[in-house]
């Protein structure tokens, strides 16, 4: 059963994340460069090497991104999946694209290098747990049986919203961060289409493999 | 229409003890791999994933 697991999570993983990659160089990566001349003067050495070197890291992040969101898919589709085709494959990536990225970008837009933002550690705390709500919160509404537990889903997808995710303490008016708000708002459109592609292939061939490698 | 002995023909999907185990793996595996290319803060990690955190919309910096 693992190996059926394994097979389809590194097989989905590998190609959405090569599509993720494309998507990164077409549209994102030109940004973050532009925003780091804004940023510091001059496009940075942020990532080892420039060029050649900084696409094959942001490949294999991308790859490993994928194959790391095709296990989480993969577990919660053996766990409580039934008769996952593709089809179905792309609505559960729908639900990964809400809790991996839609609910934590609602309340931490995506930034480029040099935006403003609040302390990195109470960043990471409120994305994660805003991702596990909304994951486990979609699970209760959709999976549970009982009017009560689709009740507490409901909540646990809105609380951190209500809670609020930490932000900078500057006052809209006031000089902010070095990043022009063009370049900004093309950067978080195209995060969020990318991203959205990403997760859409990604639950499709995770749905595709699982059905192919059944008998293994 | 089906029958009722139809309808109890059609397999509901037990999860057994191998099924629970490979689920609850594989998402640990993929919180594993997740947490280290998108939250790291080895600077290795961290520069090596640079453009690929700041796309995907995890905070970096």
């Amino acid at each position: 059963m693992f190996a059926r697991l394994m097979l389809t999570a590194l097989a989905a993983g590998f190609v959405a994340g090569v599509f993720l990659w494309g998507g990164h160089m077409l549209k994102t990566t030109p940004l973050i460069l532009a925003a780091e001349v804004y940023e510091t003067g001059a496009a940075l050495e942020t990532a080892p090497g420039g060029g050649f070197e900084r696409a094959g890291f942001t490949l294999l992040t991308d790859v490993l991104t994928g194959i790391g969101f095709a296990f989480l898919l993969c577990g919660a589709v053996s766990l409580f999946g039934r008769n996952v085709d593709w089809h179905q494959g792309m609505v559960w990536g729908l639900c990964g694209f809400a809790a991996f990225f839609a609910a934590p970008s609602l309340g931490l837009a995506p930034e480029l290098p040099g935006m403003q933002a609040a302390d990195l550690a109470a960043r990471q705390t409120w994305w994660l747990g805003t991702a596990v709500a909304t994951a486990v919160g979609l699970g209760l509404l959709f999976l549970s049986p009982g009017i009560h537990f689709k009740a507490l889903g409901a909540v646990l997808i809105v609380l951190p919203h209500i809670i609020g995710a930490p932000s900078h303490d500057i006052a809209y008016g006031e000089a902010v961060g070095k990043v022009p708000a063009e370049l900004a708002s093309e950067f978080a459109i195209a995060v969020f289409v990318v991203t959205g592609l990403f997760w859409i292939v990604l639950g499709g061939l995770v749905g595709y493999f699982y059905n192919r490698f059944e008998k293994s | 229409m089906l029958s009722k002995s139809k309808l109890s023909a059609i397999p509901v999907p037990a999860i057994d003890a191998s099924r629970l185990l490979s689920g609850v793996l594989a998402l640990m595996f993929g919180a594993f791999i997740v947490f280290g290319v998108g939250f790291a803060h080895s600077s290795t990690i961290h520069n090596a994933a640079h453009d690929g955190r700041h796309a995907l919309s995890f905070p970096c910096h």
